[in-house]
């Protein structure tokens, strides 16, 4: 499987390390419910079909979320959020 | 004696005999032989035993489709179990063992088990050790079943090399119809990678023969393959292209004659799957006799390697193609009588008897004659051909589906698949013409396709019936045949899957290449289902058995998770270094050749007394720059570290989100702007990593960076009451009275014109003092210690004395003295938890009422009693007797402090700093001692030795 690194390119999938979910986090903490922290914690939406990941690129350390189908591994976008230039 | 090898013709060099043994009796075969050719030319019927009931098999294939000739070949001495005869290349001094037989396949002992059969139907594994026990007979099945013997002095090195390829266009199978394709797509300019599993190109060409564009099919081949590579190409035969993978990702398997095999992964924009057909047989009663083989074979020993299967040929049929292979074994020399089930049967010289089924063969060592329409005729060979199935396997890998066309009694390509075409026999196109159009059409050519004369292949679907009277094989490698199938049928088994897994039809290493469909086809009249109804199984890689040692590559060994080494490792292990894995770095473990124990015993003892020197190197060293570094390392950390003034240094956790202490280290602060986060060992990559992730989600990218400079720097520490003399005398040109350099701070220097970094940190609880220098200078900096350490009674220490050092401290390591639930006050730090008022990783967590729990494990010194032994790590802290007794924790870490002169320890405790001067019981491994609940510092409570 090829990988769209926004700094590299196209690069092959055992080049990334998978991270996790984007989901905000929830703070600050004297602020936060128990059960909205468990959620950030361990509930995880885990779709089949399109899914929102969050994937490092263990070659130069980008981090990006990649939008990819879980059923298919069909790449569907990458994007680097919130990103100051 | 049966086949022979003929005067003239075939590809084989007769110039050049290669000796070889079959099941210990010499043979001679010629260059070019495949293993199975030279056993058929040399006349031998018997190949192998079955699987189950052990009959007699002879070659039935003549590529790697074969089921029944899987044999162990022994080369050089090294015996590599079931190869197929098929497709193995004959060398000079081969010996060739059947498999599943003994003594030998024609004379093998296990042979009456064929007259039990009827004990054996289809699932008795399920069925019959129910009852008696399974493990009664348990020893004597696995004696008889099972296929080749494992050679455990066989171990292939791991040079298999990996090779990764892109290309426009990849072509599998370089017949008439993958020529085709990349001889279109190279003259456009497409960089074509065309793969053949054989060791030459033309595919069925090559036996079938043909004129293409007017002339013999080998010219226009070759100059299809000359295109190919002009385009910038690759035409790679002995190469099997077994599997598609996500994103058609294709790997192929090379047989490299003079260098070791290679994989190739290959990604290419579009797929052509020209893969070609597989023969079936036709299920008529005894069809697994040796003798019966496939007509495309017959046909392909004849004209590649120059061998006549039978003087005296049966050949039974359902479709046009089997009437050119008779029709050549005629003229080689063979008599040859056609049956064929249809009625209207083509116009041919040979004699044919039309509407013919072959109602018996006989011969059980070897086909002595069949009967057809009630008449007995003597044959020596049975050459079956039930139609062809399309080799279709990528295709359905990559999700593709198959239909059913009853026209060509075959079930073809139904869907198309992104990035995948199929064509030629493989979709069903079973002459030379039709397969050029297809192919010319997949590699996106416009305009007529290579001119072939116009071919003509009519088939009438002849399946098995499931009421068939006799045993008529449907999977000769399992040993399935139709009634097997009809069991399963009535016991409920009727998808594929099923029937697949209850009865092992399409199991083995042909994976139903020759049975599939027949027994699905089976299943389909069974069950009063269409063909389409009833499906395929599941398709998956690989193609073909590909050997791990070639999936493996180099990765095997020290290559599958390569150690980190220490620039320095040459010079300890001169020094006799014994070197072990710490979290993935090779480090010393203690030095010297004698006794381990009191190797480390005398290292630590030394080290209290009076000066050691460690290799820290690998400690790591990752550097947070930039005028958001603090704000970064503060909430990474459950440290503040903000607060820390250049030049000073702070030990502290970082945790998990859910509170879990994830590691400990110091932090430097090199100046305003700059950390160095000193994490363990093996957590280096990983911490590098968090800091990345907050870095680049949570901060301005642009105004802080990670470096990790671990790999950069040698560190090399000096501990001991003598260390700061030892220091003084290597003339480095800082100031080491404590005022200037006092415990937890560092300077900076020269060294050699490189920097020189000197801090006061101490894992020992004695004055220490870490040294890095540039990895270009470690030689001579460790050079310069080695020399000045006699003089103060001082010497080298490993990882297992500093580990002893430290527990007699109660400094803890994470992993090992904490668990995965071992929050930061269960070590005894919890004044960040309860001051810190900004947002830290973990922080939520750590206000979770099970962060409150009374009982949470905490970390305690245990202490044995006077006169026992050191404790096992591991043991339990146990209250209670018998089955009252409760687990409160357990023993983390356990050694023999030389400087007490008595075991010290730490464990996880529950309510453990409640619990100081308890005494506990321990048991472990079933036996009960008892130990006292003691402070975590056993040595040097008040910390005077810092500063000593």
């Amino acid at each position: 499987m090829l990988f769209p690194c926004p700094f590299c390119g196209p690069r092959d999938e055992t080049e990334f390390h998978y991270v996790g979910e984007p989901k905000p986090r929830p703070e600050p903490a004297g602020t936060v419910g128990e059960a909205d922290w468990a959620d950030y914690l361990y509930v995880n939406a885990n779709p089949r079909g399109p899914a929102r990941e969050i994937w490092l690129h263990l070659a130069c350390m980008d981090m990006f979320v990649m939008t990819r189908d879980t059923a298919t591994n069909a790449v569907l976008g990458a994007e680097t959020p919130g990103r100051a230039s | 004696m049966s086949g022979f090898r003929l005067p003239t013709g075939g590809a084989i060099d007769r110039g050049r005999p290669l000796a070889f043994t079959f099941d210990g009796k010499p043979y001679l075969g010629a260059a070019g032989d495949s293993i199975a050719s030279a056993l058929i030319a040399n006349g031998v019927r018997i190949v192998g035993r079955s699987f189950k009931y052990h009959r007699p098999r002879g070659v039935w294939g003549a590529w790697t489709e074969e089921p029944n000739a899987i044999v162990d070949v022994t080369r050089a001495g090294r015996t590599t179990p079931n190869l197929r005869a098929t497709v193995e290349p004959l060398e000079n001094d081969l010996a060739v063992r059947s498999v599943n037989a003994a003594p030998s396949a024609a004379e093998d002992r296990a042979s009456l088990l064929d007259s039990f059969s009827g004990f054996m139907p289809s699932g008795f594994y399920y069925k019959t050790f129910l009852w008696p026990r399974w493990e009664t007979f348990e020893p004597l099945v696995r004696a008889m079943a099972g296929l080749g013997r494992l050679d455990a002095e066989n171990r292939p090195p791991a040079d298999a090399p990996h090779f990764n390829a892109r290309c426009d266009l990849l072509v599998v199978g370089a017949g008439p119809a993958g020529l085709a394709a990349a001889s279109v797509a190279a003259r456009r300019g497409e960089t074509v990678f065309l793969v053949d599993d054989r060791a030459d190109v033309g595919g069925s060409l090559v036996h079938r023969g043909g004129a293409i564009e007017g002339g013999f099919w080998r010219e226009w081949a070759e100059a299809v393959c000359a295109a190919v590579r002009a385009a910038g190409g690759r035409v790679t035969t002995s190469t099997t292209a077994y599997g598609v993978y996500d994103h058609n990702l294709v790997c192929a398997w090379e047989r490299r004659a003079s260098e070791p095999d290679a994989l190739w992964r290959i990604q290419p924009k579009k797929i052509v799957v020209a893969a070609g057909a597989i023969e079936r047989p036709l299920a008529v009663p005894d069809n697994d006799r040796p003798g019966v083989m496939s007509a495309d074979a017959a046909l392909a020993y004849l004209r590649r390697y120059a061998v006549l299967v039978g003087r005296r040929i049966a050949v039974a049929t359902n479709n046009d193609s089997a009437y050119a292979a008779a029709e050549a074994l005629a003229e080689a020399g063979a008599e040859v009588e056609i049956f064929d089930t249809r009625a209207e049967v083509p116009a041919t010289a040979l004699r044919v008897t039309g509407d013919a089924e072959i109602e018996a063969v006989f011969g059980r060592s070897g086909v002595t004659g069949v009967k057809a329409r009630g008449a007995t005729r003597p044959a020596d060979s049975l050459l079956l051909s039930g139609g062809w199935t399309p080799t279709v396997h990528l295709y359905m890998q990559a999700r593709g589906k198959l239909r059913y066309d009853d026209s060509l009694a075959a079930l073809v390509p139904s869907v198309p698949v992104e990035g995948v075409v199929v064509a030629g026999a493989a979709n069903g196109a079973f002459t030379l013409d039709a397969a050029l159009r297809q192919g010319h059409a997949a590699g996106g050519g416009e305009g007529p396709a290579p001119n072939a004369p116009q071919g003509l292949y009519r088939v009438t679907a002849h399946w098995p019936k499931p009421d068939a009277p006799g045993r008529r094989w449907i999977d000769f490698q399992s040993d399935v045949t139709l009634k097997d199938v009809a069991l399963a049928g009535r016991e409920g088994y009727v998808s594929v899957e099923h029937l697949k897994r209850y009865t092992t039809l399409g199991m083995a290493t042909d994976q139903g290449k020759t049975s599939g469909v027949n027994g699905l086809a089976a299943m389909a009249a069974l069950t009063g289902r269409t063909i389409d109804e009833t499906g395929t199984t599941t398709y998956r890689p690989p193609f073909v058995p590909v050997p791990i040692a070639v999936i493996g590559g180099r990765r095997r060994g020290e290559l599958l998770n390569p150690l980190k080494r220490l620039p320095l490792e040459a010079e300890h292990r001169a020094d006799g270094a014994q070197m072990r894995e710490y979290g993935g770095w090779l480090r010393p473990a203690w030095y010297g050749p004698d006794d381990p124990d009191l190797a480390v015993q005398r290292e630590t003892k030394r080290a209290r007394d009076t000066v050691a020197l460690f290799d820290g190197s690998s400690l790591g060293k990752i550097e947070v720059i930039g005028p958001e570094a603090a704000a970064l390392v503060d909430f990474h950390s459950y440290n503040r570290l903000s607060t820390l003034k250049p030049g000073k240094i702070r030990y502290g956790f970082i945790l998990s989100e859910s509170g879990v202490v994830y590691d400990d280290g110091v932090t430097l602060r090199l100046a305003d702007d700059r950390f160095l986060v000193s994490c363990s060992s093996g957590h280096t990559d990983a911490v590098v990593t968090r800091l990345e992730l907050w870095r680049q989600d949570r901060f301005n990218p642009a105004r802080v960076v990670i470096h990790d400079t671990t790999a950069h720097w040698a560190t090399l520490t000096l501990t001991g009451p003598r260390s700061r003399d030892l220091v003084a005398t290597l003339g480095l040109g800082v100031a080491l009275d404590d005022q200037s350099l006092p415990h937890m701070a560092f300077t900076t220097g020269a060294y050699d014109g490189a920097p020189l970094r000197v801090a006061r940190v101490s894992f020992t609880g004695d004055r220490s003092y870490e040294l890095s220098v540039p990895v270009s200078r470690a030689r001579s900096l460790r050079a310069k210690i080695m020399a000045a350490l006699p003089a103060f009674g001082g010497g080298l220490m490993g990882s297992e004395a500093l580990m002893i050092l430290r527990a007699e401290k109660g400094f803890l390591i994470i992993g090992k003295d904490t668990d995965g639930s071992t929050m930061p006050h269960d070590l005894g730090v919890a004044g960040p938890r309860l001051q810190r008022k900004d947002e830290y990783i973990g922080k939520r967590s750590l206000f979770l009422p099970v962060a409150e729990d009374r009982g949470r494990k905490q970390l305690v010194g245990i202490e044995t009693l006077p006169g026992d032994a050191p404790l096992p790590t591991g043991a339990h802290l146990v209250e209670g007797e018998g089955k009252a007794r409760r687990s409160l924790g357990y023993v983390t870490s356990s050694y023999f402090s030389p400087t007490l002169q008595r075991p010290v320890a730490l464990g996880l405790v529950a309510d453990g700093a409640n619990r100081i001067g308890e005494t506990l019981g321990v048991y472990h491994l079933g036996a009960a001692r008892r130990a006292r609940i003691a402070p975590l510092v056993a040595l040097d409570p008040e910390g005077k030795r810092l500063h000593a």
